[in-house]
């Protein structure tokens, strides 16, 4: 038979597969002049906005979400069902991923002028990553999800790399690699397990053998009521291995979320890697991990909550606390994002532990587009400073506010932001719609844990923040080298202003209409 | 339909600071006048509230205005004046406008005036900046009618405040100011997790109808737990022995308009959340800790009593009276009856009114005599500086309770309604508060008198001079005729000509300090250019003391030759190096004093207001 495939549903990933191909040969075939660096770079953006306006369209569209890759019932499997569903959450997911990379991009403009960076390369291997996260939401049935996945991270250790006869940038980029590598061949041992126990890679289909409601296939008793098939799942039990099962894939994702005890990769990495593929890793990577965690716990393994969830609460109450607690020491603040960064995965994580198949997926998403929105800004104004401030600590930030007052007061916006204090509204109603499904959940503990985390990210964040408003002229003679003095000119870097302001004017706009994220989120 | 005066004592403010990020350069020179300009027409349309508000009507919340903003946190913007934060608002509002004035009024010059140039660049947009916003924190605060608005609100004084102090502040400012944002912010993320308690109860954010449903469809244990988290919370911002450790630092290290803000509103905040939410939302729950809170309360008064006894720095002892007067406003909310509530109320005002007034008055000493440390003032400021002297007594013995002045009523009346508790609470427990917290009054009253007999009477006597490092201004002081005044000068000069030298005319002397290390003599009036600069080569030097040095680059000499030219006053007496009262300081203070004698005299002024707000706010407890 024939498949027919919905070219509509799978535009946005297809329009930048074309422009990464396209990208790749224009890179060959254009001269090597100095205006082609840019003009790659724009081509690059010109892809991710056109895939930005095939979600849009989808979203406008409305009615029933569209699917594809289809296996009609009866084939092979009992149900059938779709591969690839473009709902309401995969939009969500597709336009927050979309909208980060138009401000990765524009970073890596930035990043890119410098030279000493193949331009052709870099946007492929970008454009892939973009494939991956899109396609990712989209996902459902367990292939398609952990090949996504390992499209989101393939090219990163690439990109990671690409800053050449670098010492810091390659072993970032075998971390990475080791870390993912690994975390994918854990991930594909539980798939591997739920496929044989459920019989199907489909995620509903899963959740419904796995729920208790359909039979196990090739176990006695398929076809019995539902009734009848639950009491035999209790009593024969989904075998015991299903509990493996989910422990794997749950730790497969917590590497790609760098959650604890898979965090330690975190701050190396960021570091190492060039500013713009931190801030990729800090917010599309995360952002697929946490789609991809999110669908299979709600969608395959919503029966089997009595299992994860604890894990998720206990990894996330100490993947906030260990994120802060490592933040709070940092002198570089690349790594502070990074540790700050898993933090917030702390977070992300909490409302998922509480309110498992209800609204706790939702109040996850919500935060984590907020989070997009402010982390973003902050790598953008970091990755201003790095071009004067080579090592780039937290000391290069003194007196910002004198040199640069637009910049400083983009960067103290968004660490408020992100310490959720006002004026950082976007930051201070995300935590309070966390707080508000843990509380709702009844998982007081939690809420406590996350009270007391929110208060230490307070202090790192605040002291950053202050340091950009203390004159640098007074630093008893322990002035930094000219580097940091220099003043940073919006037109040395007009792609990397661009970026801040597009950051943080999603985050202001936020700030002042968070139902704008929440209506969008509400359902799942 | 009066609602945009809520509004607009909302938008004032903000659209002021917003003013200030947008056009900086238009507002720059006309920037001592912008602040009070702003905060003076917040302060109209409060007294327009003030002037429109039903009194018939003080139980219910006028001026509202409620219109949607996150429907998906339920949360609504919500705003109204009830009898009970009309006060308060108008308070607010007030004080605001007097720091303002206080920091603008004149030539804007002098020490306390942080508008002019100074040594560390004084940042004038900064504070009126931070000011403005932190009178939007304030003033939200006490209009919010629901729980997230509120908690907002309550959030948004964080930041400014912690730039307040860590910006403007003294010498430990950062320790400080860190140590101020991560309590306030402990305190008020426990106290967000009680108010979404109550919602995941209730299913409801407004205030009033919560405050209406008076705890109904909340089981008891959770009303306990509810009222323990969100009073954990107020009690840090109030705040509650043993949660006020935060508190003297803070405001020992905050410029003057920042202590005078945070005691006299700040700390308000805390118990009005008593007033608006914990006790009316949560009944049953204010029922079951209130023991507990009587009994901190009682421990604060006289442990903030004891405290300050013990202390020789003039904000630090003002800062611990103010735990022990918190202390009596809790202990009134905690007898949960119409008349202990109705005290704290007036408490809370008199307290706002009266250590504004202290700490205006404590940081002018300070800018005279560089120092806050009791012992090192020397006594005898009623023959030094006899008007300082005078309202310092003043607001001290306001303080201290003194019946027909506004500290009186509040504390009497918290008193009282422990004599007979509300709410079947024992009554035999609420005695024994009522005759500490009495015995506790006695002690107020006795570490201002002590406060006083050190500082403003006695004989003017040079003290041991502080070791100081450059102190060669000292050999001055022998040459002074032996007079009365020469103790607070010889300080004056010994530890701190430099700020004098630096930008302030007030320390005159300092200026002659200055000349005389120049060794240009008394002349050096002839000579004033170089004097000034040898002054504040002299302070530079110096500042690396006194200062943390990172933040303060050397100052503009503009401010130089006006100040120079007043050396040959100092000639005379050399009480007179120093200035009394000042005309700026002469507008932030007469306004406090008139109204803790209004309200002193006609205590009914403000009860009738509270009265029938705070019977409604009991409901089924009274």
């Amino acid at each position: 038979m024939i498949q027919e495939i919905d070219y509509f549903a799978i535009a946005p990933p297809l329009t930048l597969a074309l422009f990464a191909g396209l990208v790749l040969v224009l890179d060959a075939f254009l001269p090597a002049r100095p205006r082609v660096r840019p003009a790659l770079g724009l081509v690059t953006l010109a892809g991710v906005l056109v895939a930005l306006g095939f979600v849009v369209a989808q979203a406008v569209r409305g009615g029933s979400a569209l699917s594809t890759f289809c296996v009609p019932p009866g084939l092979n499997a009992p149900g059938g069902g779709c591969s690839y569903v473009v709902d309401r959450f995969t939009l969500i997911l597709a336009g927050l991923v979309l909208v980060a990379a138009v401000v990765v991009v524009l970073m890596s403009m930035t990043e890119l002028a410098r030279g000493d960076i193949p331009v052709g390369e870099w946007h492929f291997l970008l454009l892939c990553t973009l494939v991956g996260a899109v396609i990712l939401p989209a996902s459902r049935d367990l292939i398609m999800l952990v090949v996504a996945l390992e499209l989101v991270s393939l090219p990163v250790f690439a990109l990671t790399a690409l800053k050449r006869y670098d010492g810091r940038s390659s072993e970032a980029a075998v971390k990475l690699f080791l870390v993912s590598v690994v975390s994918t061949a854990v991930m594909l041992f539980g798939v591997s397990l739920l496929y044989g126990i459920g019989g199907s890679v489909f995620l509903d289909r899963l959740g419904a053998v796995l729920g208790g409601e359909a039979a196990a296939p090739g176990r006695p008793g398929a076809g019995a009521s539902v009734l009848g098939a639950s009491v035999l799942g209790a009593e024969h039990g989904l075998p015991g291995v299903v509990t493996v099962g989910v422990v794997l894939v749950v730790a497969g994702f917590a590497f790609k979320i760098a959650a604890v005890p898979f965090h330690a990769w975190a701050a190396d990495v960021y570091q190492g890697a060039p500013i713009p593929v931190a801030a990729l890793l800090s917010v599309i990577s995360k952002a697929a991990g946490f789609a991809g965690l999110i669908l299979v716990l709600v969608t395959a393994l919503p029966g089997q909550a009595g299992a994860w969830v604890p894990i998720v609460a206990i990894l996330s109450a100490l993947t906030m606390t260990a994120g802060n607690l490592l933040a709070m020491r940092q002198r570089s603040a690349v790594r502070l994002l990074a540790w700050s960064s898993v933090a917030q995965s702390g977070y992300i994580l909490a409302p998922l532990a509480v309110a498992p198949a209800g609204t706790g997926a939702g109040a996850s998403v919500a935060y984590l587009v907020m989070y997009a929105a402010m982390n973003l800004g902050a790598f953008a104004v970091v990755m201003l400073v790095s071009r004067v401030a080579r090592r780039n600590e937290l000391d290069d930030y003194r007196g910002l506010a004198f040199r640069s007052p637009v910049a400083a007061l983009a960067l103290a916006f968004c660490l408020l932001c992100l310490a959720g204090l006002p004026p950082g509204l976007a930051g201070l109603f995300a935590k309070i719609v966390v707080f508000r499904e843990i509380v709702d959940g009844g998982a007081g503990w939690l809420a406590v844990v996350m009270a007391v985390n929110t208060v230490i990210g307070l202090y790192y964040y605040v002291a950053w923040t202050a340091r950009l408003f203390v004159p640098v002229t007074a630093i008893g003679g322990a002035v930094r080298e000219g580097a940091a003095q220099a003043v940073v000119a919006p037109r040395s870097a007009p792609a990397v202003w661009v970026a801040i302001g597009v950051a943080v004017a999603v985050a202001v706009l936020f700030s002042a209409a968070p139902q704008l994220v929440l209506d969008l989120t509400t359902v799942t | 339909m009066m609602g945009w005066v809520s509004v607009a004592l909302i938008a004032v403010p903000l659209a002021g600071a917003v003013a200030l990020l947008v056009a900086p350069d238009a507002l720059r020179p006309v920037l001592r006048i912008y602040g009070p300009i702003v905060s003076g027409v917040t302060l109209v349309l409060a007294v327009v509230m003030l002037a429109a508000f039903d009194q018939g009507q003080a139980a219910r919340p006028q001026f509202a205005v409620d219109q949607p903003w996150i429907p998906g946190l339920g949360l609504r913007f919500h705003l109204g004046v009830d009898g009970i934060s009309l006060p308060l608002v108008v308070l607010t509002a007030l004080l605001t406008f007097l720091c303002f004035a206080y920091l603008g009024w004149g030539g804007g010059r002098r020490p306390g005036q942080l508008l002019s140039a100074r040594p560390g660049g004084a940042r004038p947009r900064a504070l009126v900046f931070t000011l403005l916003v932190l009178e939007v924190g304030m003033i939200g605060t006490f209009l919010a009618l629901d729980l997230l608005l509120f908690f907002v609100f309550f959030e948004i004084v964080l930041v400014p405040m912690y730039f307040l102090i860590a910006v403007w502040g003294g010498e430990g400012r950062r320790r400080a100011a860190v140590k101020f944002i991560l309590y306030t912010l402990l305190g008020s993320v426990v106290m967000l997790l009680g108010l979404l308690l109550v919602w995941a109860q209730t299913g409801t954010l407004d205030i009033v109808a919560l405050g209406d449903a008076h705890g109904a469809g909340m089981p008891r244990a959770v009303q306990v737990l509810a009222f323990a988290a969100i009073g954990i919370g107020l009690a840090v911002k109030t705040p509650m022995w043993p949660l006020h450790t935060w508190l003297p630092d803070a405001h020992t290290e905050a410029p003057t308009v920042g202590s005078v803000l945070l005691a006299g509103v700040l700390l308000k905040m805390g118990t009005y959340g008593f007033a608006r939410i914990a006790i009316p939302i949560l009944p049953e729950g204010a029922v079951a800790v209130a023991p507990w809170l009587g009994a901190l309360a009682v421990v604060g008064i006289v442990y903030g009593a004891l405290a300050c006894l013990a202390q020789r720095d003039l904000k630090r002892m003002i800062a611990y009276s103010s735990v022990g007067h918190m202390g009596f406003v809790l202990l009134g909310f905690a007898t949960l009856t119409t008349v202990g509530i109705n005290g704290a109320l007036f408490a809370n005002v008199a307290h706002g009114l009266i250590t504004g007034l202290l700490f205006f008055v404590a940081g002018g000493i300070k800018d005279r005599y560089h120092t806050g440390d009791m012992p090192s003032l020397g006594g005898g400021m009623l023959a030094t500086l006899p008007h300082l002297g005078a309202v310092l007594t003043f607001a001290a013995i306001a303080s201290l309770g003194l019946p027909g002045l506004a500290g009186f009523w509040g504390e009497m009346l918290a008193l009282l309604g422990a004599f007979q508790p509300g709410g079947g609470l024992p009554r035999g427990l609420f005695l024994t508060f009522m005759v500490i917290g009495g015995l506790g009054a006695v002690l107020t009253a006795a570490y201002f008198l002590v406060m006083l007999s050190r500082v403003t009477h006695g004989v003017p006597s040079v003290p041991a001079a502080p070791a100081v490092p450059g102190v060669h201004a000292v050999p001055t002081v022998p040459a002074v005729p032996a007079d009365p005044g020469p103790a607070p000068v010889a300080t004056g000069a010994g530890s701190d000509a430099v700020v004098s030298g630096a930008g302030s005319d007030a320390g005159a002397t300092g200026a002659g300090a200055g000349a005389v290390v120049s060794g240009a003599g008394a002349g050096a009036g002839l000579d004033e250019r170089a004097a000034a600069v040898s002054a504040t080569a002299e302070v530079t030097g110096d500042a690396a003391g006194w200062e943390t040095p990172d933040e303060r680059p050397v100052q503009p000499l503009e401010a130089q030759p006006e100040q120079a030219r007043s050396p040959g006053r100092d000639d005379g007496s050399p009480a007179a190096g120093m200035l009394d009262v000042q005309r700026y300081e002469l507008v932030a203070w007469v306004p406090l004093i008139v109204l803790t004698l209004l309200f002193g005299l006609w205590p009914k002024l403000l009860l009738s207001l509270t009265t029938p707000a705070v019977q409604n706010l009991l409901g089924a407890l009274s």
